[in-house]
């Protein structure tokens, strides 16, 4: 399938792919200004928006176009895809609290059904920081080590899933480990920086086996590039998240301000 | 303000001085292994054939947690100045006995045991092992140190 990509088909395939992307920044733009003529509610900060749209377009890069292209033949290619698609857009859009601005544009009704959808069981489960961080981090290791890697590059459907594997769960994992939009059942930062810490381990080891084993199709010189990239590029974003869950535990923790923290 | 909690104050501080060099002085020594010996002077492999699976496990662990506390410690640091309990001493203490901590756990049991890597790939390593764990040895006795004399002292010395 991919030696066809690089012709009018795969052309015509980009172009169908970068509707949802496309679609995805323009109702957040929309919900923002819309919600901004409410007389009761504050400005949706322009920051956000700027948060929202470069996240989308560090998604779109990862799965359209030249990247994703050279993704399927070239390990560091891959690599520097799941970086943007699994760390840095679901960052980004953390950021933009897209549930936040989804809540406050919504009428009542419609805003209480998803609130109580965002109270559920399932959701609850999911966005445990255990279960995010197995859901992403488990992820990456099936993928990386067993066939998955291989059979994805000869099957649409699967490379399909496996992408969008990839970014909900690191979006969900993101989101289980610093609060920015509302969130049902809140853990300690203790308990999450613990998580977290497990989770950044879990994912280093994985890039450092990646050096010596590489997966099936993946050639040793690939591998050792792929894999740095893997182990230094996840740091650095990580260290954005670890900034972030501090500040926010250094703001709860303010002398006399105890009450108004979460925890 | 009663005189109780005025104490349970001051032990909260003592701890968190102490607390917050060690995380700090353990993320300090990995970032300084990180910066200098892998990424400048390129001493250090990224991975080295020999290493063992517990080796790996014990890097990742170790790495990710010193990444936390590099970022965490001055988050503590930060904490300790505005409440005034910030004793510098005590502080400086905790950071030279985590990184020494850290330091001689890299050097004997990640580096020999564990095989993760040496600190250089020359005939005679020993040099440099003696000098990377007596080092080592001697942060933790200055560490140590610095945390008696400033012990008996209830107050922070910084205010």
């Amino acid at each position: 399938m991919h030696e066809q990509h690089t012709s009018e088909g795969g052309l015509l395939f980009d172009f169908i792919l970068s509707f949802p992307f496309l679609l995805a920044i323009l109702f957040y733009i929309g919900a923002g200004l819309v919600s901004n003529r409410s007389p009761h509610l504050q400005t949706w900060p322009a920051w956000r928006y700027v948060f929202w749209t470069i996240g989308v377009l560090c998604a779109g890069v990862a799965v359209i176009g030249p990247l994703a292209d050279q993704a399927r033949i070239d390990f560091r290619a891959h690599m520097m895809g799941h970086l943007l698609l699994g760390m840095l857009a679901p960052l980004l859009l953390v950021l933009a609290a897209p549930m936040t601005l989804l809540l406050r544009t919504l009428p009542v009704s419609a805003a209480k059904k998803i609130s109580l959808f965002l109270r559920s069981y399932y959701v609850r489960l999911i966005s445990h920081p255990i279960t995010a961080s197995i859901l992403n981090i488990g992820g990456l290791w099936v993928l990386y080590t067993t066939d998955l890697y291989h059979i994805m590059h000869n099957s649409l459907w699967i490379h399909v899933l496996v992408h969008l594997h990839v970014f909900l769960a690191g979006y969900l994992f993101t989101m289980a480990l610093i609060y920015i939009d509302p969130v049902a059942h809140r853990y300690s930062y203790l308990y999450r920086a613990i998580v977290f810490i497990i989770a950044l381990a879990g994912h280093g080891i994985l890039s450092k086996y990646l050096y010596a084993s590489p997966p099936e199709g993946v050639s040793q010189n690939q591998a050792e590039a792929g894999s740095m990239l893997m182990y230094y590029g996840g740091d650095a974003i990580d260290a954005v998240l670890i900034f972030i869950l501090c500040l926010q535990w250094y703001k709860a923790a303010q002398p006399n301000k105890r009450l108004a923290a979460s925890q | 303000m009663g005189a109780k909690s005025l104490h349970s104050n001051r032990n909260h501080a003592k701890k968190s001085n102490l607390w917050s060099g060690v995380l700090f002085g353990i993320g300090l020594a990995a970032f300084i292994d990180e910066t200098i010996f892998h990424q400048l002077l390129r001493w250090h492999h990224f991975y080295d054939q020999s290493t063992t699976d517990i080796g790996l496990i014990s890097d990742g662990l170790f790495h990710a947690f010193s990444w936390f506390a590099t970022i965490g410690g001055l988050f503590l640091f930060a904490d300790l100045k505005r409440r005034n309990g910030l004793s510098l001493k005590r502080w400086w203490g905790g950071v030279l006995l985590g990184a020494g901590s850290f330091q001689l756990y890299d050097g004997i049991i990640q580096h020999k045991l564990m095989r993760l890597h040496q600190i250089r790939y020359v005939e005679n390593v020993i040099v440099y092992d003696l000098v990377w764990n007596i080092s080592a040895v001697l942060m933790i006795a200055a560490g140590l140190f610095l945390l008696k004399r400033t012990k008996k002292k209830g107050a922070p010395s910084h205010a």
